[in-house]
């Protein structure tokens, strides 16, 4: 694609903005996110080992990504030994498929849904939905959101964008509640008498997967709310719906990931869930549905392969400043903040070719992450494959290359800056219009002085 | 030993003093000092903003400049950390990765080589240290707080060998200022925002001044102040260092 011809979206920056607009809530969300920051801070340090958990991770995971055919061969035969029913799909649409068929071969109208990032991901609700398939997400965050009509802004906490008393709101619309009531007990028990309905009446249940063994062919859901547990065990048929990077060799790894997963993600010692699903119960039928969705073309991508590590703990996410302030929706991808944003461009570089340039590359996202991906390197790495394949806005590409001129050439560059100095000290207000320079929009620029350092060091010092 | 003088161009074209006060300070402490006349810059605006296959000319010209140092020192962690992780020459790899390997941050520099254990200098104002998240996470100039490691600082310690000086605690020890090159104009307002909530701790605990090793931060959040007319000051280390304020 010709750089000329193509001009980016910079969607980033203009939900950013808009989300900015009420900078009370950009406070809170701040503030809540770096709260969750710090209580992983202190969870990590009270494990003298936790650098090498991280490390010892990160070596399993990349095991994984190498023999990853292997893995997936062997978790499929254990699973199908222990009467499981195991489906490959290669992309969204597939899956999609594949889960619309075991409902509708159920003749099942309703089902319920605990967390699954990878159905978001697919977008399965809203494919169910054109089916005339009633889906309640029975995740608190994720049915907020659902009532809401919105996708989730955060991968463990799908509602962090919201304040208490916009759930109290939705509450009242959908599930009658007192108007006006924010109390946070009295809307949960609101929603946990509305959810049990659903949970006792529905033939069907729809898990995600966060970790699936390949040496027993069982597969691990972590949950804080018991939500896949009463969803699965209540219901006739249990699909189970994984990326094909959930894998694991061993049922011993879960020594190290359940150690990391929830300290990352939250700061709790672990999960108050980690369901052990194994076979299907004599009445259930359980089904496995493994997804590849763009992520053996991510494997084979050397510099972005790693990304595939990762175990969705969202630890990047909190302790991303920019995510902190700009709210996860303005990622406008399944999975918000740094994760997100080196996973998205593979599936799309051109809707996602803003996302990596959403960041400051301060490198917290990479020291937070509990497999060692190194998040703010890949950024990096994005932007430069992007701007190659002509992904970013051509005036940037010119602005870039007359930058580049200036820059290595000494003369011009002092021409240039000398000119610039020049200006500023001659009419300081006009480097200061905001409308032509957006630094100056909130900022003062800095004063420019008489002479620059060169001209000072020959004047001052440099010997003849 | 020979040290060879990175000026980054911001520096030399709007922050001339601080410049000046890395070449004093250098001097002070016996280095033999030159400062390469056709230096321009280190390429990294154009590499962060997903141009790197433009930064040739920048790469060859910096290898022209600096070729033959013992060191090459700068004040400032971010275009060092550039230098380090992404100096190439296609003509002259063998100089290119010389430099790579003997460049060095102006902190570090004083720390790690010349092993400074005191400093004639004086500061007594409370002062709120940026760390700049090229230099710490970066390049280790100090301990990041999502590791679980041991505590260290490298400026911390050079800092706490000027007299007098008050250095303020902060809510948030190493969260970045929002400058980000190029991001701080594409992402303006979430830029703006995290430059105010970085500055607004500095001034929740009396900081007078605001220092650090990058002049970009430092230069973001001078802005900031400025535009809320506040008198908080911003200074590059090396100014406190030099001690001739």
């Amino acid at each position: 694609m010709s750089s000329s011809t193509y001009i980016a979206p910079t969607d980033h920056a203009k939900a950013a903005d808009k989300f900015m607009e009420d900078e009370e809530r950009v406070n809170w969300h701040d503030k809540a996110l770096w709260f969750i920051r710090e209580k992983r801070d202190v969870a990590s340090k009270q494990l003298p080992e936790w650098e090498l958990l991280r490390e010892t991770a990160s070596q399993i995971k990349l095991n994984v990504l190498g023999n990853l055919d292997a893995y997936l061969e062997q978790f499929e035969q254990n699973a199908k030994q222990n009467g499981i029913t195991v489906h490959w799909a290669a992309d969204a649409a597939e899956h999609n498929r594949i889960v619309l068929d075991i409902i509708q071969k159920h003749g099942i109208q309703k089902l319920v849904k605990s967390k699954s990032m990878l159905t978001e991901e697919c977008h399965l609700n809203d494919y169910l939905a054109d089916n005339g398939i009633d889906v309640v997400d029975t995740d608190l965050g994720e049915r907020v959101v659902q009532l809401a009509q919105e996708p989730p802004s955060h991968i463990v906490l799908p509602c962090i964008h919201k304040r208490k008393e916009e759930v109290g709101e939705l509450f009242h619309k959908h599930l009658g509640t007192e108007k006006g009531a924010s109390d946070p007990a009295y809307l949960t028990e609101a929603a946990r008498q509305h959810l049990r309905e659903k949970f006792l009446t529905s033939d069907l249940a729809i898990t995600g997967v966060n970790f699936a063994i390949a040496e027993t062919g069982g597969f691990v859901v972590c949950t804080n709310e018991g939500n896949a547990d009463m969803g699965a065990h209540l219901a006739k048929v249990h699909i189970a719906c994984m990326g094909i990077e959930k894998i694991i060799p061993k049922a011993e790894n879960l020594s190290v990931f359940l150690r990391l997963l929830a300290r990352s993600a939250t700061g709790q010692p672990i999960t108050t869930y980690s369901s052990h699903f194994h076979r299907p119960r004599p009445d259930q039928e359980m089904h496995i549905v493994l997804v590849d969705n763009g992520r053996s073309i991510q494997l084979g991508r050397k510099d972005f392969y790693n990304s595939l590590k990762c175990i969705r703990c969202g630890a990047c996410i909190n302790t991303c400043p920019v995510y902190r302030r700009s709210g996860g929706h303005s990622y406008h991808y399944a999975i918000s903040g740094p994760i997100g944003a080196i996973l998205a461009p593979n599936m799309d570089m051109k809707k996602n070719a803003d996302l990596p340039f959403a960041s400051t590359l301060c490198g917290s996202c990479t020291n937070v992450c509990p497999v060692k991906i190194d998040i703010h390197n890949q950024l990096y790495q994005w932007r430069q494959v992007l701007a190659k394949e002509g992904y970013v806005p051509s005036s940037k590409t010119q602005g870039m290359k007359v930058m580049a001129s200036v820059l290595s050439n000494p003369t011009m560059f002092r021409m240039a800056g000398k000119s610039g100095r020049f200006m500023m000290r001659l009419a300081p207000g006009l480097a200061n219009i905001k409308a032509v320079n957006p630094w100056a929009k909130q900022r003062d620029m800095p004063e420019a002085p008489k002479e620059s350092f060169r001209e000072w060091y020959i004047k001052n010092k440099k010997k003849s | 030993m020979k040290v060879g003088l990175f000026i980054p161009c911001y520096i030399d074209q709007f922050y001339p003093q601080v410049a000046v006060a890395t070449l004093q300070l250098l001097e002070k402490l016996g280095v033999e000092v030159d400062y390469p006349l056709q230096q321009t810059c280190c390429g990294q605006p154009m590499a962060n903003s997903g141009f790197s296959h433009y930064t040739q000319g920048c790469d060859s010209l910096f290898v022209k400049n600096f070729t033959g140092y013992d060191y090459i020192v700068a004040p400032s962690g971010s275009c060092v950390l550039h230098i380090k992780d992404h100096l190439h020459d296609d003509q002259n790899q063998a100089a290119a990765d010389q430099i790579r390997s003997r460049i060095y941050e102006l902190c570090e520099f004083l720390t790690d080589v010349l092993q400074v254990k005191e400093l004639q200098a004086s500061f007594p104002h409370k002062v709120g240290f940026h760390v700049s998240c090229h230099g710490q996470r970066g390049l280790y100039l100090s301990q990041m707080s999502e590791l679980n490691a041991p505590d260290f600082s490298k400026p911390g310690f050079l800092l706490s060998l000027v007299k007098d000086i008050e250095l303020v605690q902060l809510n948030r020890k190493d969260e970045c200022c929002g400058f980000g090159g190029t991001f701080c104009v594409t992402e303006e307002a979430v830029s703006v925002k995290m430059g105010k909530d970085r500055v607004q701790d500095h001034l929740e605990h009396g900081a007078e001044y605001i220092t650090g090793g990058d002049v970009s931060c430092l230069m973001h959040m001078e802005g900031i102040l400025k535009r809320q007319k506040s008198p908080v000051k911003v200074l590059h280390i090396a100014e406190i260092l030099n001690g001739q304020l």
